[in-house]
């Protein structure tokens, strides 16, 4: 990788929920939310974070810029550990770490102009004059393509699209290096995402920004990340730049994962895709298997997956996996495409081909 | 599977409004369809393109007012649903015409049990007794693929997964052995993995059970799974119809031509920027009397301002309402 230090760094990371039952209201359990996840994210980069919902990927991204007390764990952003300082120095952070949310309606205050939401952070962290920030907004509102005459209308006058365009504008409003995009582009048609994720690609070239792109569009990420790194339950199971996860997904989840996303185009549909359509649902967070947290769906499991869970480890250069199956210490095959094949021919019979769609 | 070519549904000319605080909306005009049995029709289009409030409108699930059908007929194997008493069109619905809406939860009574949401159209509609209705319960929770059907139909929604309560919407739907299901963005509250479970499913009922489907959704991929045929609407109009194939690989309105181009893929080439569609979709205040799509159209010319385009065939079980020639003839745009 990168001999310069990353802008995001993360080890170890874990957010716990607890759990409170009886008349006592004694803690009884945890929701593992996020258990133990490790990466970083280096300058001017976009990493796509993506998975199911209930997986933790939202829980990360609001653990990251600490907007939870986290149970464990080390958060480096651009060169200060944030992850156990108190709200005071954590506020002086705060300009450099932004976030855009995922539901543009429920995020802007409804009694608020665009250019109050837009200038409250500038209100907040800087000693702008009136007339310094009602520049600044005018140049956000230029920036993310509002019309500037639409300052003082409320958020209710903006279409979804629009709404979202507000939310950017105040998240770059005093000038961050990373933003956590949270789902952005999740309550909008499909039509308005393309507007959306094009705006924070530009503005990413403008700006140098580093962002940290949740979702659960496959499409969408493979478009717009240099890196993805794929959650199940609470743990990262795979991470590798953007071509080789798409082309060569090496966890059986991801594999699933990106078999079952429909392809808009009935040709690539009905032929060369094999179908993995893995049976039940995502176990508990709360309760989560022994052993590899997939060990319960996946089409592949071992007798060891039931036992220990396997390490998070790089199995080719720049992608990482946590999987016995890649693991060669118990027999795991190399990562290779040959290898990977032969593994799918071995377990053929739970491969669905899915001829007959077309 | 299909016997013949009879249409099990027809709807003509339907036009549906409602009437606000700020003045008539028309949220669906002049939209004809049919489906045959065995045959699953795609309906795709972005929110508030009207495909929702149609099929509605079919079986008389909108509050009117505010809600008024304005025109049209919509029929069942040739009985016209619109003029038929409400007695007859509560025996349609859960009868002959089965349901499944977008989210599991909110549609399910959460104070009842499963097994007793599945007996009531049981009981209701085909007259079974007691133990008769819920033999046929398990029958339909095994159809679906809930495990242990026997001990779950006591249990109650909350107690269920989204894709498990998904399943269970669907064997109330298909309690009454229904001529028509009417999914309406059945998996778009779903995961990608339990998707792909459901489409499964209903891709082995229909062939299994030969009923006609209506599909509503806004995920392009969807379609192009399941779907035989395919309605694209907007702003309240079907633009296109066309069988599954041709739909992506000739579209002919422009505007599904810029809706699959905005859309990325997961394994097809990756574009370095995606095509967007400027603009925003129209508001249905008046009636229209111009293409709703001019706003945003590439083509558009003098035409398009002054008239609202008819569907015209283009091609075998392909129609589309476009003046501009390109819709209507070459081919060569859409392949390039």
């Amino acid at each position: 990788m990168n001999v310069e230090a990353p802008l995001v760094d993360v080890r170890d990371l874990k957010m716990h929920f607890p759990i409170h039952a009886g008349l006592l209201r004694r803690q009884v359990g945890a929701v593992k939310a996020v258990d133990g996840i490790t990466l970083s994210i280096r300058q001017g980069e976009t990493l796509g974070l993506v998975g199911e919902s209930g997986c933790g990927k939202s829980t990360v991204g609001r653990a990251i810029l600490r907007l939870y007390d986290i149970t464990g764990g080390e958060i480096v952003i651009d060169g200060r550990a944030i992850g156990s300082v108190g709200q005071d120095s954590l506020r002086k952070m705060r300009p450099t770490m932004q976030m855009v949310f995922q539901d543009p309606q429920a995020c802007l205050n409804p009694r608020m102009t665009v250019a109050e939401i837009i200038g409250e952070p500038l209100r907040e962290h800087t000693d702008a004059s009136r007339v310094e920030r009602r520049a600044r907004v005018v140049e956000l509102m230029n920036l993310v393509g509002l019309n500037p005459t639409f300052a003082s209308r409320y958020p209710h006058e903006f279409s979804g699209g629009q709404r979202q365009r507000i939310g950017i504008a105040r998240a770059l409003a005093l000038n961050p290096k990373f933003i956590v995009c949270d789902e952005p582009i999740a309550a909008l048609d499909v039509s308005i995402q393309a507007q959306v994720v094009n705006l924070l690609e530009e503005l990413q070239d403008e700006l140098g920004l580093t962002y940290l792109f949740i979702s659960h569009d496959l499409s969408m990420v493979r478009h717009i990340a240099d890196r993805v790194a794929v959650m199940y339950l609470g743990k990262v199971v795979e991470l590798s730049p953007r071509d080789d996860i798409y082309s060569e997904p090496l966890h059986p989840y991801t594999q699933a994962l990106l078999s079952a996303v429909p392809e808009p185009d009935p040709m690539l549909a009905g032929t060369k895709r094999d179908r993995i359509v893995l049976q039940g649902d995502v176990p508990s967070p709360a309760n989560p298997p022994e052993g590899c947290n997939f060990c319960t769906r996946c089409p592949q499991v071992m007798d060891i997956c039931r036992g220990i869970d396997p390490a998070f480890r790089e199995v080719a250069p720049g992608r990482m996996v946590a999987c016995h199956l890649l693991d060669p210490a118990h027999g795991g095959t190399a990562p290779t495409r040959a290898a990977r094949r032969d593994a799918a021919e071995a377990s053929e019979p739970r491969h669905d081909q899915q001829g007959e769609t077309s | 599977m299909p016997e013949g070519d009879r249409a099990v549904l027809e709807v003509k000319g339907l036009r549906t409004a409602f009437s606000t605080r700020g003045g008539a909306v028309h949220a669906v005009n002049d939209v004809s369809f049919d489906v045959k049995r065995g045959e699953l029709l795609g309906v795709v289009g972005e929110s508030g393109s009207g495909k929702s409030v149609t099929m509605m409108s079919l079986i008389g699930l909108l509050p009117m007012p505010p809600a008024r059908i304005e025109a049209g007929e919509v029929l069942l194997e040739g009985e016209d649903l619109l003029t038929v008493s409400p007695r007859r069109l509560r025996e349609v619905r859960g009868g002959e015409v089965g349901f499944v809406f977008q989210d599991p939860m909110t549609s399910l009574n959460p104070v009842f049990s499963v097994g007793f949401q599945i007996v009531e159209p049981l009981r209701r509609h085909m007259g079974l007794g007691k133990r008769a209705a819920r033999d046929r319960a398990v029958e339909l929770l095994e159809l679906v693929g809930i495990p242990g059907a026997r001990d779950r139909l006591d249990d109650y929604p909350h107690q269920f997964s989204g894709g498990m309560r998904q399943r269970v919407m669907i064997a109330i739907a298909l309690a009454c052995d229904p001529k028509l299901l009417i999914a309406d963005e059945p998996t778009t509250a779903l995961d990608v993995t339990i998707q792909a479970q459901i489409l499964e499913l209903v891709h082995k009922l229909r062939d299994e059970l030969g009923m006609a489907i209506v599909w509503i959704t806004h995920d392009l991929g969807v379609v192009a799974q399941i779907a035989d045929r395919v309605l694209v609407m907007y702003g309240g109009q079907v633009v296109e119809q066309a069988p599954v194939k041709p739909l992506f690989t000739d579209p002919r309105h422009p505007y599904t031509r810029a809706l699959l181009k905005t859309i990325p893929s997961v394994t097809g080439v990756r574009e370095p920027k995606l095509q967007v569609i400027e603009g925003q979709p129209p508001i249905l205040g008046a009636f229209p009397v111009a293409c709703p799509f001019r706003d945003r159209c590439p083509l558009r010319f003098e035409r398009c301002d002054a008239e609202n385009p008819a569907r015209e065939p283009c091609g075998p079980g392909h129609d589309v309402a476009c003046f501009h020639p390109i819709a209507q003839t070459a081919r060569e745009e859409a392949v390039a």
